[in-house]
């Protein structure tokens, strides 16, 4: 059986850094989601790979400054050539983009194989699927240890990071919430009333790739994808207002983060009735953002598949209130 | 590493296993340029990204499938069906969510590509904790290996690679129309979708089985930059297909080659490399649309315009604006002492009534405008027909019509 000290040490700080990552990137995803932009994501996430490979090889640690700072140069580096091939090559931007990150990320993959032949501790996997499980808190040993100001200075630096991020894109999102609405919503409009609707479009990318970045170590490149857009795409299923909808997405991610990882790592065992081995966190947390988005799209009470039948069926004839209000459209149309 | 090494392998002569895999990528490389290129055109470049995407569950379920029923769980056959099956599963889906949702449809292709995957990552962990499991095979499919490949193998990709081409140039009318005009096509009866679907299955087919050469993070890039490279060289489609499938056949030769040559070199990674440097190079220096070629146009149509207008200038007495006019005029020798010689005043006039026939063709005739043509400066009597150009001369002097 599992003793609080377990829970503590290893699948406390996991499922925060699961739950931060998850919240941040839903937060930022939503602004994707609303500009069309959401390969833009898929296309940081794998463009960051050579990056992440340059400041590994630089430091030989997965966790030092230069790793993010090789990440973030290789995140604006593609959304520049992503820019410049679409403009000066006149090409579809979802053409551009595949151009670019298939080659960054190529490049990152021969750069991993030729670092591993120097026996360098760093493969594709880590960056495809995340090592949630290597989030250790070795520090505390009880519940009463949290009261000791000393076991919280030995936090995961993965879950200091991303409390970090998360925090910044909170900050972010709340101080140019009007600017990031008025520029997803109608950019044109954001133009001629004087707002730099080009600047907020690379801010908002450079959140994103700070997001996907501090997140990529937790989740994995591809998993930071579903992440950016599952809650977010599920959040405008079910409002259309844009504030509900932030709010909406974050606790969306926030749940789903805590219940993959639940599932994840406990799910085999309850199912099995006898312990068994974990599931991968970072897959079962994507696969339940699948389950949920797919539970709006059939259900969501207006915008949903099966909810639109149900409020067509509810203004049929055959309902008094509804052939009531059909009554008060045609003679509205017949004047 | 010896040269006669790099030549034998490059030429298909380091025996026969290898050389089947080189011609076999070779193959999926021209299958994947040309079907690739049409995807291109329908603005679907990313679509087939999801779709590699996936494939993954696919495998892994494949696999389980397979193993529990007592078969060899990693036999390519078994594995490709289920990729195959999946991957038709996740295209079915973006369609139906950007159909009939208010989702756009990038964000329909990020969420099914980030989906499957996670369930295919979850589905590869659950295997790997099977006493039977062995899913050191499996993995290859995310990175591709070709190194792992036999000889039967590599040419069941090259069949079905030069099939799948095949069937693209059977279908080349049908794919040209709805790449250029879907609506045009529905309006004259042709079955759209059902062409629309037979092109994402051949996309499917060659992602398939390029899973296991390139791997499925990659074999999306064989799909777009050989015929984005390809669309710098030519405004023609047919001509943009041969390129596209010889830039796709080079990447994956020279790719094959060289991952077999040097050890600890992903074939997947470095086909994408050569592709991409060949993008590289059509991107800055194909003449058609590169980059060099459109910025020396514009410079040398930004000049022609310059000396018309200080031509003009001079006819009716006004010196140019510019020292830097004034000093290229000289140098051509159409100008002497700040006036025009002999030779300048023949171009000015000339330049002139080409810039006063181009005003009038373009006010009675705003309708039959050519889109390619340069107004004002490229000679009228080169551009139009005779006989319009005798009609121009014979209108009177006067603005509207």
């Amino acid at each position: 059986m599992m003793t609080s000290q377990e829970f503590l040490q290893i699948d406390l700080p996991a499922m925060t850094a699961a739950v931060l990552a998850c919240v941040s990137c839903a937060l930022v995803g939503n602004f994707l989601v609303l500009r069309r932009q959401s390969m833009m994501g898929d296309a940081i996430s794998h463009a960051i790979l050579p990056g992440i490979v340059m400041g590994f090889l630089v430091t030989g640690s997965r966790a030092g400054l230069p790793v993010i700072l090789g990440a973030l140069a290789a995140a604006v580096l593609a959304g520049v050539l992503i820019e410049a091939v679409r403009r000066l090559g006149r090409l579809d931007g979802g053409a551009a983009m595949g151009v670019v990150f298939t080659v960054m990320f190529a490049g990152g993959v021969v750069l991993i194989e030729q670092g591993a032949a120097r026996a360098v501790d760093l493969d594709a996997d880590c960056v495809l699927y995340g090592q949630l499980e290597a989030i250790l808190w070795l520090a505390p040993s009880g519940w009463s240890d949290l009261a000791d100001p000393a076991v919280w200075t030995e936090l995961p630096h993965q879950v200091v990071v991303l409390a970090a991020v998360t925090l910044l894109c909170v900050v972010c999102v709340t101080l140019f919430y009007k600017e990031l609405a008025l520029t997803s919503f109608d950019p044109h409009l954001a133009t001629t009333l004087g707002y730099p609707a080009g600047l907020f479009h690379y801010g908002v990318v450079v959140l994103v790739a700070v997001a996907a970045i501090a997140s990529f170590e937790a989740v994995g490149s591809i998993l930071v994808v579903a992440m950016l857009i599952c809650p977010a795409a599920t959040a405008r299923l079910l409002t259309d207002r844009l504030p509900v909808q932030l709010w909406l997405s974050v606790g969306i991610g926030g749940a789903t983060g805590a219940g993959g990882y639940l599932l994840g790592a406990f799910g085999p065992t309850v199912l099995m009735g006898e312990p068994a081995d974990a599931l991968n966190a970072a897959g079962m947390i994507a696969t339940l953002a699948g389950v949920l988005l797919t539970a709006a799209i059939l259900f969501a009470p207006r915008h949903g598949i099966l909810g639109r039948r149900r409020s067509a069926l509810r203004l049929g004839p055959d309902d008094p209130h509804g052939a009531e209000r059909n009554d008060v459209v045609s003679n509205a149309v017949t004047r | 590493m010896i040269p006669d090494e790099i030549l034998a392998t490059l030429t298909l002569r380091a025996g026969f296993n290898s050389a089947v895999v080189v011609a076999g990528t070779a193959c999926l490389g021209v299958a994947a340029g040309v079907i690739g290129s049409f995807m291109l055109l329908r603005k679907r470049a990313m679509v087939s990204d999801a779709l590699s995407h996936a494939t993954l569950p696919g495998i892994a379920l494949a696999f389980l499938i397979a193993t529990a029923l007592g078969m060899e769980g990693r036999s390519l056959p078994v594995l490709l069906a289920g990729a195959l099956f999946s991957g038709v599963l996740g295209v079915l889906a973006i369609q139906a969510i950007s159909r009939f949702t208010r989702l756009p449809e990038d964000a329909a292709i990020g969420a099914v590509l980030s989906v499957f995957f996670g369930v295919g990552v979850v589905l590869l962990s659950h295997i790997q904790t099977l006493a039977t499991g062995n899913q050191a095979g499996l993995k290859t499919f995310i990175l591709g290996q070709t190194a792992a490949m036999n000889r039967n193998e590599a040419m069941a990709i090259a069949g079905l690679a030069l099939a799948a081409l095949a069937a693209c140039v059977l279908l080349f009318k049908e794919f040209r129309l709805l790449c250029f005009d879907p609506g045009f096509a529905a309006g004259q009866g042709w079955p759209t979708v059902r062409i629309d679907l037979t092109l994402m299955g051949l996309t499917t087919l060659v992602t398939v089985i390029g899973l296991q050469t390139v791997g499925l993070i990659l074999i999306i890039a064989l799909l777009i930059v050989p015929p984005a490279a390809a669309r710098f060289w030519t405004e023609k489609l047919w001509a943009m297909l041969v390129i596209a499938a010889v830039l796709g056949g080079i990447s994956g030769w020279l790719g094959a080659s060289l991952s077999a040559l040097v050890p600890r070199l992903p074939a997947g990674a470095v086909i994408v490399l050569v592709a991409g440097s060949l993008f590289l190079f059509s991107f800055l220096f194909a003449p058609a649309r590169g980059v060099v070629a459109t910025a020396w146009r514009q410079a040398r149509l930004r000049l022609a315009y310059a000396e018309q207008a200080a031509l003009t200038g001079l006819l009716h007495g006004r010196p140019p604006a510019s020292g830097g006019m004034d000093t290229w005029l000289r140098v051509r020798g159409m100008v002497r002492d700040s006036a025009l010689t002999a030779r300048g005043r023949d171009a000015a006039r000339s330049s002139e009534r080409n810039r006063r026939l181009w005003e009038r063709f373009l006010i009675h005739y705003p309708t039959l405008v050519p889109g390619r043509a340069n107004w004002g400066i490229d000679p009228i009597d080169r551009v139009l027909p005779r006989d319009l150009v005798l009609e121009l001369e014979s209108l009177p002097e006067q603005l509207s019509p």
